[in-house]
């Protein structure tokens, strides 16, 4: 909990499409340290996948714009040539994909592909690749590990899939591992084994996680520290109990109050966050929440900066209201959530 | 694998039955056909061209006539009736011609299509891959006989750099034998590099937005070798079975017209006399052998496919 690997600051991505330019990403900064997991949450479309896909350099094209710098061991990935990028992609900063099925070649067997990533990086013969990837399976739970490396993915279940690609993500001991939502593919008992297999791996290699998702469940399960992101913005940012515990955006109180809870009776409807995520081409002046907001008043035209307004620093969140009022309106009934006039 | 080729050669007998059928058939609806009168020639009597027609069976009923054709050419003994030539042994002596306009023409062709193909996949949406586009569409839409016909003129006629014209035989003399099928080869080429690189840049295209390809990306693989070991191989698996039935109709003859155009004493050339004239026996020996290669070589392209798909299995 010490060697700071990656320092984002200020991120911006925007996109030029035929609808206009799509501000993806808009002032992100947050850091990643050995050894802890950094959940981003958020609805889709909220720009987390393109954050970390710009961290690999992946949403680069004639379309995409980029500001700010991410820094990895010191070295910005955002401004670095595309030789850098392929130097560091899968050594220093590696990624495994949500669906393991499209991530992975349908006519290479995955003991190859594995070797591949492998010999990306290492002058290593064939052979010995592929005796490592077979000794990766293993380790990631993949039973007869040496008969099943020369099968295709197609010929593996969901979780074997996922194992696969963790296996070959960690191969050459990244720095840094970005998960996008890894198992919101799989059905939720191999969720378990998977999300298991990540805590386990990285904690084995002392790599920083990112890990990506829209599931409360899963940042409540592995993450040290949460941002949560709407509209392509941060708005919220604080440890994992931070979160769940004194939440500070009203955005934050609407994903908390739509997860069903079992520990309780069951509402006469599910609890949703109402409207829409704003569109991204013409972002709305001030607070990005604001037309979904029932807290909103006249101060949120102007953008609030994410800023700690509590005694604890690491605590940052975008929203005007005083911490007073934040816990006034965030609980009905004892739920925390996002309704109307609350706490009256 | 044996129910496989089982099912594909019972097939090929159907379609080689229906094509003869087909075949057979219009002729019979053709107005103006007269072959008792074609072979006597123009002068001659209304005896004579009853003497011929009782002699080739042009007077008895259609589907008997069918029969004695059939029982022809599968004894080998069918004769045209232009030049009265065994039809099966001038096949036999004019497939190896075919075969060296055909099988140089095809690598020619797929080895410049997957180049330029790749090239303007590569550089999408930029100057040099329209303007291969752009070329791809030209080589296309030009008539094969104007490109042979021009090709020609230009280059054997006008500036002499070819020879006029004519086959030379590979055993007598190869040098000879390939500097007169060069400008051949060409007429073939141009229009098959311009379909053949345009669709491997679609499916290039497709296949780059995948996510396996990102996936690669993400490894550190160099632009080239996401492109060659991941994209290339997954578009050119189509173009395997595009080019398959390609390959099998020119086999047949397809390149009749730059085979007159350029005199090589090919099938192509028989079967377009053939046509001219009316004269049933080669073109419909012609139309079996065309049926013959495309199932092949479509049962063939399917086999190569399920080779390269790991995803495919041959079923029964």
């Amino acid at each position: 909990m010490n060697e700071q690997l990656l320092e984002i600051e200020d991120l911006e991505v925007t996109f030029a499409t035929e609808d206009g330019l799509v501000r993806a990403v808009s002032g992100v900064s947050f850091t990643v340290s050995r050894g802890e997991t950094v959940a981003i949450v958020g609805e889709s479309g909220s720009g987390k996948s393109v954050t970390v896909m710009t961290l690999m350099g992946l949403t680069r094209s004639p379309n995409s714009r980029f500001a700010g710098t991410a820094r990895l061991h010191g070295v910005d990935l955002i401004g670095a040539s595309e030789d850098k990028l392929e130097a560091i992609r899968g050594k220093e900063i590696a990624m495994i994909f949500q669906d393991p099925i499209s991530a992975l070649s349908p006519v290479q067997r995955v003991g190859a592909q594995i070797a591949e990533q492998i010999r990306a990086h290492e002058k290593i013969s064939k052979a010995a690749a592929l005796e490592r990837a077979i000794e990766l399976m293993s380790r990631v739970g993949i039973p007869n590990a040496r008969v099943r490396a020369r099968g295709y993915p197609h010929e593996f279940s969901g979780g074997m899939r996922q194992r696969v690609m963790i296996a070959m993500a960690l191969s050459l001991s990244p720095s840094v591992l970005i998960a996008d939502e890894p198992t919101t593919a799989l059905d939720v008992t191999i969720q378990a084994q998977i999300l298991d297999e990540i805590r386990q791996l990285s904690a084995e290699s002392n790599a920083g996680v990112i890990f990506v998702t829209h599931d409360l469940g899963v940042v409540a399960d592995i993450a040290d520290r949460v941002l949560v992101m709407y509209a392509g913005r941060l708005v919220e940012q604080g440890t994992v109990d931070d979160i769940f515990y004194d939440p500070q955006h009203p955005y934050t109180w609407g994903l908390l109050g739509s997860v069903p809870r079992v520990d309780r009776d069951p509402p006469r409807r599910l609890p949703a966050i109402p409207g829409q995520p704003p569109s991204l081409v013409r972002p709305p002046q001030g607070c990005p929440f604001q037309p979904r907001c029932p807290h909103a008043f006249d101060r949120c035209r102007e953008l609030p900066p994410l800023a700690p307004r509590l005694p604890d620093a690491g605590h940052l969140d975008r929203c005007w209201l005083k911490p007073s009022e934040k816990r006034a309106l965030r609980e009905t009934n004892g739920r925390i959530g996002l309704t109307e006039g609350a706490a009256s | 694998m044996t129910g496989f080729i089982a099912r594909r050669t019972v097939s090929a007998i159907l379609l080689l039955f229906a094509t003869s059928v087909v075949v057979f058939g219009i002729f019979e609806v053709i107005p103006s056909y007269n072959p008792a009168r074609a072979i006597a020639g123009r002068n001659a009597t209304a005896t004579t061209v009853a003497e011929i027609s009782q002699k080739f069976g042009f007077d008895k009923p259609i589907w008997v006539q069918y029969g004695n054709t059939m029982k022809l050419i599968f004894t080998g003994q069918i004769i045209d009736y232009q030049d009265n030539l065994n039809v099966v042994s001038q096949f036999v002596h004019r497939f190896p011609v075919t075969l060296s306009l055909v099988v140089p023409a095809a690598i020619l062709w797929m080895l410049v299509a997957i180049v330029l193909g790749s090239i303007s996949a590569r550089r999408a949406g930029g100057l040099l891959d329209r303007g291969l586009m752009v070329a791809a569409i030209t080589g296309v839409s030009i008539p094969v006989f104007l490109l042979a016909a021009t090709l020609l003129y230009l280059f054997a006629f006008r500036l002499t750099w070819f020879p006029n014209t004519g086959y030379v035989q590979f055993g007598s003399n190869p040098a000879q034998w390939a500097y007169h099928l060069i400008l051949p080869w060409l007429s073939i080429a141009v229009l098959s590099i311009g379909f053949y690189s345009r669709v491997l840049r679609g499916n290039a295209l497709d296949v780059v937005n995948q996510d396996f390809v990102r996936t690669a990306r993400a490894k550190g693989l160099t632009q080239r070798q996401v492109f060659t070991r991941h994209v290339l191989r997954n578009s050119l698996m189509p173009i395997v079975t595009l080019f398959g039935l390609d390959f099998a109709t020119l086999l047949g003859g397809a390149a009749l017209v730059t085979e007159t155009v350029f005199n090589l004493p090919g099938i192509g050339q028989y079967e377009a006399q053939a046509i001219g004239n009316l004269d049933v026996p080669p073109i419909m020996v012609g139309a079996m052998f065309t049926a013959f290669f495309v199932v092949l070589f479509s049962a063939l392209s399917d086999v190569v496919y399920a080779l390269l798909d790991p995803r495919i299995r041959i079923t029964g």
